[in-house]
């Protein structure tokens, strides 16, 4: 009988205690309500609710007030992207203009068309092909294709291809910038959505070095600024620099590269359907786009 | 024990009995949070706040009720409840009362709701048999040592960003080897302060 009272007595005490503590608190909020903006509620419902601290506030409610008290941009969260921004604009009766998008651009096409100076064994990773003398690649500007920008991106927009160069699906990308911080020797870089053209190299090596180790960089010959209408390609430490302002995408330059180091976008998406795994991303983004 | 002074509690709190280092307890907010100063000065003064305000009421609760019905063995189930509902309650105050405070506490009070520092440090009064005083000075000094290595810790981590590392160990496994060092010079107050002297 003894145990039973004791059973009877904790359900009492443990239920009185939450009982009370209850009415407290409903009480307690009663007392200490506190008005608050509406649309702060509003834009809380809204925002993703996971308290990242993405978009650099302590968490969504702040961000929230924030936002309403236009502290912070309305496409603030990261989290939510455009989406959001668009239903918080609706929220707070406000125009959200989407902003250009960015992709990483692809500064190599050398991958295996770039002899290596011996064949690595080891960690299959470009931070520590590069600590072995800079890297098996005979050109110290060019892509180790060892994939540290595939672990780094966490959306997996991109996938090495049969060339050994890393492919950036567009339909995945979501423009956070990490494979571009994550490589080692800043073969990334990010263009807009309307640049069309890219030089795809980066080495300031002169012609006869590159004409060595690699059959697609730039040798520095400057046909391409020649033949540019717009003036836009300047040749400089021996590499072709395209300013991006004055191209108008004419396709000249890329035609007239002797190396087919500079490349339109659309050229850069065909060799991306030519791997199989970027191939079967492509169709279903396509079957989205229909 | 339970006539120890209140000077002996103190240090029994912030240093011999630390709660993170020599106890080992709220482990989450110290890698957490400590990447830099500003967020562990504010998760350290919720929890020196909480740890405070928890420690006189779970004392009461625990003197005036459970010790009485001889219901001991249900101080964990009954704190956790009363720790939480007093966190909940002390956001509604603050909200009201002082909204300065409340954002600056920001999201560490409703975070610590569930954190183990704050119902093992009042686990400890307990079982130490403390008085009111000396639970509330226990509690408060509990607040203040977490504050002392979340705060050391917080500098070394700010400053070690700047050290070049190897990318395998860089972050968190950085932040463990100076959590052990940290621990080792923190065992050695047991050598310093006499125990029980």
């Amino acid at each position: 009988m003894d145990f039973i009272n004791v059973i009877i007595q904790s359900v009492a005490v443990l239920g009185g205690l939450g009982f009370a503590i209850g009415i407290m608190l409903i009480a307690a909020s009663r007392i200490f309500h506190v008005e608050t903006d509406p649309l702060v509620e509003e834009v809380l419902e809204a925002l993703p609710g996971a308290n990242c601290g993405a978009c650099g506030y302590a968490g969504c409610s702040t961000f929230a007030e924030a936002v309403v008290s236009e502290d912070a941009p309305i496409d603030g969260c990261p989290v939510g992207g455009f989406e959001l921004a668009q239903q918080i604009g609706g929220i707070l009766g406000k125009e959200v203009s989407q902003g250009e998008k960015q992709y990483p651009v692809v500064r190599c096409k050398g991958g295996v068309n770039c002899v290596n100076r011996f064949d690595y064994v080891g960690v299959q990773d470009c931070n520590a092909v590069m600590m072995l003398s800079e890297g098996e690649k005979g050109c110290s500007y060019g892509c180790m294709g060892r994939g540290t920008c595939v672990r780094a991106c966490p959306f997996g927009a991109i996938t090495i291809g049969e060339d050994r160069l890393p492919h950036i699906n567009k339909n995945l990308c979501t423009s956070c910038g990490l494979c571009i911080e994550s490589c080692p020797n800043d073969i990334l870089v990010f263009g807009k959505e309307s640049e069309k053209v890219h030089v795809r190299c980066r080495s300031h090596d002169k012609p006869k070095a590159v004409k060595a180790v690699c059959t697609t960089g730039c040798i520095g010959c400057k046909i391409c600024e020649k033949n540019c209408p717009e003036d836009a390609i300047k040749v400089n430490n021996f590499l072709a620099e395209i300013d991006q302002e004055k191209c108008t995408a004419c396709g000249i330059c890329v035609e007239k590269c002797p190396q087919g180091t500079i490349e339109m976008k659309e050229t850069g998406e065909k060799t991306k359907k030519s791997t199989k795994q970027s191939a079967d991303s492509s169709e279903t983004a396509e079957a989205d786009a229909g | 024990m339970a006539e120890e002074s209140i000077l002996s509690v103190l240090m029994q709190g912030v240093f011999v009995q630390n709660l993170i280092l020599i106890q080992f307890l709220g482990l989450c907010p110290f890698i957490g949070v400590t990447k830099d100063t500003k967020s562990s000065a504010g998760m350290s003064l919720a929890v020196i706040f909480v740890v405070t305000m928890a420690s006189v009421a779970t004392y009461l609760i625990y003197t005036f009720l459970l010790d009485p019905m001889g219901l001991q063995f249900l101080r964990i189930i009954s704190f956790i409840v009363v720790i939480a509902s007093l966190v909940q309650l002390v956001e509604f105050v603050l909200r009201k009362m002082s909204p300065a405070i409340y954002r600056s506490l920001g999201i560490y009070l409703p975070l610590i709701t569930t954190n183990c520092a704050v119902l093992g440090s009042v686990l400890l009064n307990i079982r130490a048999g403390y008085d009111f005083a000396q639970s509330v000075t226990f509690g408060l000094a509990a607040g203040i040592g977490f504050t002392i290595v979340l705060l050391i810790m917080a500098g070394l981590r700010e400053r070690s960003s700047f050290v070049h590392v190897h990318s395998s160990v860089k972050g968190v496994p950085h932040a463990f080897f100076f959590a052990t060092l940290l621990s080792m010079a923190f065992v050695n107050y047991f050598e310093v302060i006499p125990l029980g002297g």
